[in-house]
């Protein structure tokens, strides 16, 4: 009996509006809600902390002058809001990132698409150049970075980009410092390209597979082109497949962070770089200038942007419509 | 003509568009070791040289020889992030999503809403508080920093979860005749059974956490507490570049990588699989 109460003390603790008896006169199976709140009081928990109160008191820092400390007190409403909108470097962050999104988004989709399509209609060495493109997956953003601005986009005569385009004639370009015409933009997309095509290529592959074969051959019968089939059924059968992932691509992009932060840091900072996405800009402000509330606030308004644009995708391309 | 030949060189176009894309993305392998294997002056040689010439480890020893660049301590930084991380993200997962999908007690549903709607915050969110709060618990420069706040996962409780919804009744119910309780079925029956989802997910925490950059970043200030990734960032802007060096360390940092992904490469699939696609 001192075993239940026990483990009813610790259920109730863990969860507070969780395990609560049921209605009295019921019965409740103390065993079991011991080891319900066992099996999940570390979830609960560190979700609870990491999440929810860390949530919780950095929407409170947001209304709050906190310029390196994170107590709460100084109230100053809106104030840190305000300045941020106002703040030429936090607009102009909030455009680069969306100006990113716009070009990652389709080319990443696409390219995706484009090479599970291809993969998938392979008889042979499908499994060999299925791993050739995920492979880069496996690699992390500042080793991606560093290969990218030392090696392939250096902008010495012996970089890679350079001696290429050498072959065609063309001048030695500086690539990551080149901003007229902005050439840093090939530098930056294709990195995040390298590495990610070939998760988003294995998620459509998935979605292919699962594409019923009867549906090609009965359509062949009739004489539908490969382009025919690849709009009337390719298309329609990956739609749930594509609205995840294009939903995966767009909100891995307006948090990009790791390539931004490496392509561009120079022994004197980020402040040069050309673009400086809002993480990169929050990173700034919160943690090198310990600016807790600005810091706070612009998390807010980042995931204010990422809320409106998912919904706006979804209402656009039909989230949760069911065939 | 077009009805008959078609198949031939469509098929010779494929390969050829796929040949191509597949040299693209192993050719940044190729310049990294190319360039990890030179001499500093035959790397920013204006004449293009295929292969090392001569050929030289200089850029490793360099590597660890270098006082400001830790790496040997921040490999083994990593390598104590991602093998306590890989393990136990899952595990708890298993665990809570166990609980949900078998568990019948009163309150269930608001537990796991409490759950699933942590997975509607962006990271963005989330990292300058939970920065704040974890500086606050003394976690600043600390292993435990970097590994804590990110264990819990609330998608991997919900792909537990239907994993278990699936689970036999039968099974459960000859554990219940050997006189197991919860717990007992869970962990003698359950998740001895939950193998291929376990590896799948511990396999992707891996390399999340081996590749993780931003957190690493904003816990670690301190050189002794840098992760593989930290100290190869910071090497990459310091101000005096040995570029063998250099790309020695990329090498150093993506071989633990290559070896699981050749060992465990249907893990990775069968996991992006089943992570990657929400319902």
């Amino acid at each position: 009996m001192s075993d239940t109460a026990t483990t009813g003390q610790a259920a109730t603790a863990a969860h507070p509006a969780g395990v609560r008896p049921g209605r009295r006169g019921r019965r409740t199976d103390w065993r079991a809600v011991g080891a319900f709140a066992v099996l999940t009081a570390p979830t609960v928990l560190g979700l609870g902390l990491f999440k929810y109160v860390a949530i919780g008191w950095s929407f409170l820092l947001s209304f709050s002058e906190a310029r390196g400390t994170v107590d709460l007190g100084s109230w100053i409403g809106f104030d840190n809001y305000t300045f941020l909108l106002k703040d030429e470097a936090f607009r102009s962050s909030m455009t680069g990132i969306i100006l990113f999104t716009i070009f990652i988004v389709p080319v990443t989709f696409g390219l995706s698409l484009g090479l599970a399509v291809l993969l998938h209609g392979m008889r042979r060495g499908r499994a060999f150049f299925r791993t050739s493109f995920l492979i880069p997956a496996a690699v992390s953003y500042v080793v991606a970075a560093l290969i990218w601005k030392m090696s392939l986009f250096n902008g010495l005569p012996s970089g890679v980009a350079n001696t290429i385009g050498g072959l065609f004639g063309w001048d030695v370009q500086s690539w990551i410092a080149s901003t007229d015409p902005p050439l840093y933009w090939i530098v930056i997309i294709t990195v995040r390209l390298w590495l990610q095509v070939g998760l988003y290529m294995i998620l459509f592959l998935a979605g292919l597979q699962a594409i019923p074969v009867h549906l090609y051959e009965a359509a062949s019968l009739d004489g539908a082109s490969r382009w025919a089939q690849f709009r009337h059924i390719t298309l329609p059968m990956l739609r749930n497949t594509s609205v995840a992932i294009l939903m995966l691509i767009l909100i891995a992009a307006f948090q990009a962070f790791d390539e931004f932060y490496n392509v561009f840091m120079t022994t004197t900072g980020n402040s040069t770089a050309p673009v400086r996405p809002p993480l990169v800009f929050l990173y700034d402000t919160a943690l090198k200038g310990q600016d807790y509330g600005v810091g706070s606030a612009g998390a807010f308004l980042l995931t204010l942007l990422i809320v409106l644009v998912t919904l706006l995708q979804g209402r656009l391309v039909g989230f949760g419509r069911k065939d | 003509m077009r009805k008959t030949t078609r198949r031939t060189p469509a098929t010779v176009l494929t390969y050829l568009v796929v040949g191509i894309a597949a040299v693209l993305f192993l050719a940044p392998f190729y310049f990294m070791l190319r360039a990890a294997l030179m001499t500093g002056t035959q790397v920013t040689d204006s004449n293009w040289h295929w292969l090392p010439d001569p050929f030289t480890l200089q850029g490793f020893t360099d590597l660890f020889d270098d006082p400001s660049v830790p790496m040997a301590g921040a490999l083994g930084n990593s390598f104590v992030i991602a093998i306590v991380t890989a393990p136990v993200s899952p595990l708890l997962g298993s665990m809570a999503g166990y609980a949900l999908a078998r568990i019948s007690v009163p309150g269930r549903g608001v537990v796991m809403s409490f759950i699933v709607v942590t997975l509607m915050i962006p990271t963005s969110a989330t990292f300058v508080p939970t920065f704040v709060l974890v500086s606050a618990m003394g976690g600043v420069d600390t292993l435990w920093g970097v590994i804590v706040p990110g264990l819990f996962n609330a998608f991997s409780v919900l792909l537990f979860r239907n994993f278990y919804l699936k689970f036999p009744q039968e099974i459960e119910e000859a554990g219940r005749l050997d006189g197991l309780g919860h717990l007992g079925v869970y962990w003698r029956l359950a998740l001895p059974n939950s193998g291929a989802l376990l590896a799948s997910l511990g396999t992707l925490s891996f390399i999340e956490s081996w590749n993780a950059f931003l957190w690493p970043l904003v816990i670690g200030q301190d050189p002794e507490s840098w992760t593989a990734q930290i100290a190869l960032s910071t090497f990459l802007t310091s101000q005096s570049i040995n570029l063998p060096a250099l790309f020695a360390g990329a090498v150093v940092t993506i071989l633990p990588l290559v070896a699981v992904f050749l060992f465990a490469q249907r893990y990775i699939v069968q996991g992006i699989a089943a992570t990657g696609m929400k319902d």
